[in-house]
């Protein structure tokens, strides 16, 4: 008995620690019944910022694979004098509260900052802050991803007579498609939460620059609108444990050596 | 035939690599690891940028005005873990390199039948013949090899040094192979260079490098004696192998076909007159060379040497243009095979780089 004891206070705190992760996760399920649930997601608040929300991420994610993976490659192929600057600048932004993300982007793209733009409390604003805060996430996924290629196999195909460009897209490419592909959700994942950064930058204007953690804030204050708030609530669980999914299955379907998973464990 | 001349410097980490070398046949480079040997071949592949420089005839692939990229020089080059790509089929990693003569080579070197496979369900020696099918399916007018051997076992390694020497005799290419086992180098080239810290030491004829080395370092890297023979018979635990200058040697060793004779000088006696023991292999040639390496000298007596006391010399009487004869046992004789049939061979682990 004396000896069960440790190990039973170390069932008691897993327990409570699984209890407390997951009894918010399971409220929003069980406050409402199901099927008035999905009634509320065909309510124009909802179905607005699930416009908004998408369009917002996927070009967000487009201009960070465009943009994000050059930088990436350009780190991890090269090595420079303040490579490791690079590096930690482009990592900053995911350490940064969102509310200095939004005042930032709102000191450079402002009406009266840096570069006297009128992006502000546009669609586009709400591009740029879910590029922000979750681009940091997929170029370091892919700096490692790239890393983790064996340059023999770059070198190889430079005297096999393929140039530099051929070498990227026919060898380098294929090689860190899981790792990269990893990175992509998780900064899909962050995008779709993006709140902060976004209110502070985009504003909170139903169809234009209200997403789903927006509409969710907005909807709770408002009387009757927390079953609405819920229903969102709801759909974010499912798209984020999709993405969630999807990024444990890339991880173990990775061939090659794996780099570095370092935001989530492996499920196997 | 085409030539390649190497001449240049390229600084590494503790030395500078500095080397000057022209290619026409077979050349190997041996040294110990660390040497820098993998940066003159990637030197002259274009993976590195040395200052000198470096041509096929009279393409220039870099001096002071030009550098060549990687895939603007025609080279082949054989990485010593093969570097096959591993997303692509044996067939793919062939057509890599160029289309046009896919299947001829994937015929040539035996693996058809793995064409649809991937490099990682490949033994040692399948994946080097991949590796030598798609650096050949460019067409290369160099071939670079880097320790071609070292990633195999001791069984695979015999069947494909031998393999190896035959493609290389028939491709006629400019090949120049490091690799850090003498007796590799030996069978497979013509002309041997000892690279130390950056710096070639010696170039020369295997037996030359064995006869004549310019130092110790040299004499105790190049260890062996290898002569080139066939085996006739093998009866009551000894082998019968004719060598190609007409003599016959036995060996305890076990081999078929065509095979290297492996000899250590300081198993080689000299003697003035013939020593009637039939228990001992007995060579009579010319003394060509004489020449000291430590305290120690090493005589050339027709195709061996032997490494013999200054003492022993004096007491021969043994000159230049003399003849004698150089006795060495069967036990101490090795067989290194070199043909393609190649049965079971019960030989010592080969003593390598370590010995320097």
């Amino acid at each position: 008995m004396k000896r069960a004891f440790p190990g039973l206070l170390v069932a008691a705190a897993a327990a409570v620690a699984l209890g407390f992760l997951v009894l918010p996760i399971a409220a929003i399920f069980l406050r409402v019944p199901l099927g008035h649930l999905l009634h509320q997601l065909t309510n124009p608040i909802v179905t607005d910022a699930l416009v908004v929300s998408f369009k917002t991420t996927a070009i967000a994610q487009v201009l960070i694979l465009v943009f994000g993976t050059p930088l990436a490659w350009l780190i991890a192929s090269r090595r420079f004098r303040g490579r490791a600057l690079m590096l930690t600048l482009v990592e900053l932004p995911l350490v940064l509260p969102p509310a200095v993300a939004g005042i930032g982007l709102l000191a450079a793209f402002g009406r009266t900052g840096l570069l006297k733009t009128s992006i502000p409390f546009t669609q586009t604003a709400v591009v740029f802050a879910v590029a922000f805060v979750s681009s940091p996430l997929y170029v370091r996924q892919a700096v490692a991803a790239f890393e983790a290629v064996d340059p023999n196999l770059v070198a190889a195909s430079r005297t096999l007579g393929a140039g530099p460009g051929r070498t990227f897209f026919r060898v380098v490419l294929p090689l860190a498609r899981n790792g990269l592909a990893a990175g992509e959700a998780l900064a899909f994942a962050r995008g779709l939460g993006e709140f902060g950064a976004t209110i502070m930058f985009a504003g909170s204007l139903q169809g234009v620059t209200q997403t789903l953690p927006l509409a969710i804030y907005s909807a709770f204050a408002i009387t009757g609108g927390f079953d609405i708030a819920l229903a969102m609530g709801a759909l974010l669980v499912v798209i984020s444990a999709v993405l969630l999914v999807f990024l444990k299955l890339v991880l173990s379907w990775r061939s090659s050596a794996p780099t570095s998973n370092f935001l989530f464990a492996r499920s196997s | 035939m085409a030539i390649l001349r190497a001449d240049f410097e390229l600084p590494l980490r503790s030395f500078e690599l500095k080397l000057a070398l022209e290619v026409e046949r077979t050349v190997a480079l041996v040294g110990p690891s660390g040497a820098g040997k993998s940066s003159v071949l990637r030197s002259i592949a274009g993976l590195a940028r040395p200052q000198g420089r470096i041509a096929l005839d009279d393409e220039v692939w870099l001096d002071a005005a030009t550098f060549r990229a990687p895939e603007e020089r025609r080279v082949g080059l054989v990485f010593q873990e093969y570097a096959l790509f591993p997303h692509l089929s044996v067939e793919r990693n062939v057509a890599f390199g160029g289309k046009e003569r896919v299947r001829e080579l994937l015929e040539r070197f035996r693996i058809s039948h793995l064409s649809g496979a991937r490099p990682g369900e490949l033994s040692g020696g399948e994946r080097q013949r991949v590796a030598l099918a798609r650096a050949l399916a460019r067409d290369p007018g160099v071939l670079l090899l880097d320790e071609p051997l070292a990633a195999l076992d001791a069984h695979t390694k015999d069947a494909v040094r031998g393999e190896l020497q035959h493609l290389l005799a028939e491709l006629g290419l400019p090949t120049l192979i490091v690799t850090h086992d003498y007796e590799d180098a030996a069978a497979l080239a013509e002309t041997v260079g000892v690279l130390v810290e950056g710096q070639l030491r010696q170039l020369g004829s295997p037996a030359e490098l064995v006869s004549q080395p310019a130092d110790p370092f040299v004499a105790s890297f190049t260890g062996a004696n290898l002569l080139r023979g066939s085996v006739q018979l093998f009866d009551d635990g000894l082998t019968r192998v004719r060598l190609e200058s007409g003599e016959i040697v036995y060996s305890t060793d076990e081999a078929d076909g065509d095979v290297g004779v492996v000899v250590y000088p300081w198993d080689v006696s000299i003697g003035r007159v013939h020593a009637d023991d039939s228990a001992m292999n007995l060579i009579r040639g010319e003394v060509t060379s004489i020449s000291e390496v430590g305290n120690r000298v090493r005589v050339r007596v027709g195709p061996l040497t032997a490494e013999v006391t200054p003492a022993s010399v004096e007491r021969l009487g043994l000159a230049r243009g003399g003849t004698a004869f150089a006795s060495f046992k069967a036990t101490g004789t090795r067989l290194v095979p070199l043909g393609a049939r190649v049965s079971a061979s019960p030989r010592t682990p080969p003593e390598t780089g370590g010995r320097g």
